[in-house]
């Protein structure tokens, strides 16, 4: 199963739609390092090794152009975008590829609500490329409100995880030893909220706990969720974005819990990003950005059910 | 006991959750949000027969079922169970017919069937899926009125009964789809 030339050329088309959005909206488009020295701590990304730097260290494949786009904005870009691959070490599925494309794009001193626009607008320009009609009008919703409607819990966030998992079991839902926060958390969403949504209509995902977003700010006026956002459509997680969190000692500090809990579940323990966490306190606060699967966006826009009809080369 | 990690998972492979054996039909794997991956596993229970979906964390531990299976032959019945023995060591088991339900009618004597053994005992039966029997009771055919019966009940040798065309006759031996329990032709005339 590969893209066939059909799909390569509407391909092209949204690619060449989304490089024309950004130019409208006064964007930048950057190329940034893929071979870097800090691939991130995110807890279930691992990167491939990508042999050594002059000094030794090792080097690995971006799993996010994140860290160097931000430290853009530390010097001084305000709008910037890039279309680049990224690598991440996991098996492959319908919807994942072990590299695939990433759309990342940033507004310095604007807010998620300006990135959230965008992601809308991104649908309707990748739908007119793609020739089928236009995205139904989106639903904005919240982590809170789809846990009540669909897990019987009031989720407010900031539950540690004993008491996650005391309000799951106590709402009827069977925990399994040895899951951590965010397992508790993704194996209800997955069972219940996931095949909930209506795949006709695209759905924004507001106010996420923070265990689940290291990189967002604490929302202002509830800080017990994350600025962020997830935008799903016909069954496929499409866009990440998050009001960016500029609090340099904070982010160490999760960088730093991140990096335990990694060498804790005995996960290959990558660098701090120093060289990020300098940057933020230079970024125009308040700063929003958002990640977007290019390769899925292409999938919503054709119908395809499977990553590999949008890839020309795809592995496995 | 054995266990595996999700890795480990393919279409086949027999597991335990919630203290039933179980084999995998189905497996997908999925990941939300930047959480954990997981593998969207359908499976269908060895004892019941119905099929589940479990979404089961990397890195799980699943529990190996001790489960088996063997080809041994149908001997007899006797009262409230069934005889069956391995004709390589002649070794015998016996099954309750509660394990074997309505395939007891499919199940000629003396035929080859697969038995399943779950912790060292013996559970149920798989049927190959066609047999070929002998009809032992039918009413003659062409009685009545034909344009409302367009088929007439059969018994064959191994029990059950089965819906024929009016054409077969008390003798002749039928092909029957054991899954369905439906007739699928006669392959020989008394």
């Amino acid at each position: 199963m590969a893209a066939d030339a059909k799909m390569l050329r509407v391909r092209a088309r949204i690619v060449n739609a989304i490089r024309d959005y950004f130019d409208s909206q006064d964007f930048v488009e950057v190329e940034t390092p893929v071979r870097v020295a800090n691939p991130g701590q995110e807890l279930h990304l691992d990167a491939f090794a990508a042999g050594q730097g002059d000094d030794g260290s090792p080097r690995y494949l971006i799993t996010s152009p994140e860290h160097h786009m931000k430290r853009l904005l530390g010097a001084g870009h305000a709008r910037v975008f890039q279309l680049t691959r990224c690598f991440r070490k996991e098996e492959k599925g319908p919807h994942h590829q072990p590299e695939f494309t990433m759309l990342e794009w940033y507004r310095a001193g604007q807010t998620l609500d300006a990135v959230a626009a965008d992601a809308q607008a991104l649908l309707s320009v990748a739908a007119a490329a793609a020739g089928r009609a236009p995205p139904r009008a989106s639903l904005y919703t919240t982590i809170r409100q789809l846990f009540a409607q669909h897990v019987g819990v009031d989720l407010v966030g900031d539950e540690s995880e004993s008491r996650l998992r005391a309000c799951l079991e106590a709402a009827g839902h069977a925990t399994v030893p040895g899951d951590g926060w965010d397992d508790l958390f993704f194996r209800v969403f997955l069972d219940h909220i996931e095949p909930a949504m209506d795949p006709e209509q695209p759905t924004f995902v507001f106010d996420w706990p923070l265990p689940l977003a290291a990189l967002a700010r604490r929302k202002p006026g509830n800080p017990a969720v994350a600025e962020r956002f997830e935008l799903y459509a016909s069954g496929l997680e499409l866009c990440n974005a998050f009001g960016e969190l500029l609090d340099a000692e904070e982010q160490r500090r999760r960088f730093t819990e991140e990096l335990q809990e990694r060498g804790r579940r005995q996960k290959v323990v990558y660098p701090i990003d120093n060289a990020l966490i300098e940057a933020l306190p230079r970024i125009a606060s308040p700063a929003a950005g958002a990640a977007l699967g290019v390769d899925r966006l292409v999938m919503w826009a054709t119908g395809a059910r499977d990553i590999r009809e949008v890839v020309a080369f795809p592995e496995g | 006991m054995a266990t595996y990690d999700t890795s480990a998972i393919r279409k086949g492979l027999k597991i335990m959750i919630d203290g039933a054996p179980f084999s995998v039909v189905e497996f997908q794997f999925v990941k939300p949000g930047k959480g954990a991956a997981f593998t969207r596993t359908k499976m269908k229970n060895l004892l019941t027969g119905s099929v589940i979906e479990r979404n089961l964390r990397t890195g799980e531990k699943l529990e190996s079922a001790d489960v088996e299976t063997k080809y041994m032959q149908y001997l007899y019945d006797e009262g409230e169970m069934c005889v069956f023995m391995d004709t390589t060591d002649y070794e015998q088991v016996q099954i309750t017919n509660d394990l074997i339900g309505d395939d007891k009618g499919f199940m000629p004597e003396n035929g080859v069937v697969e038995v399943l053994f779950f912790m060292g005992r013996a559970v149920g039966v798989t049927l190959p899926n066609f047999i070929e029997q002998p009809v032992i009771e039918t009413e003659s055919g062409a009685r009545g009125d034909t344009a409302t019966n367009v088929t007439k009940a059969a018994k064959i040798a191994s029990g059950a009964t089965v819906k024929v065309p009016l054409f077969v006759n008390l003798g002749d031996t039928i092909r029957v789809d054991t899954r369905t329990g439906e007739y699928l032709d006669r392959v020989g005339r008394a």
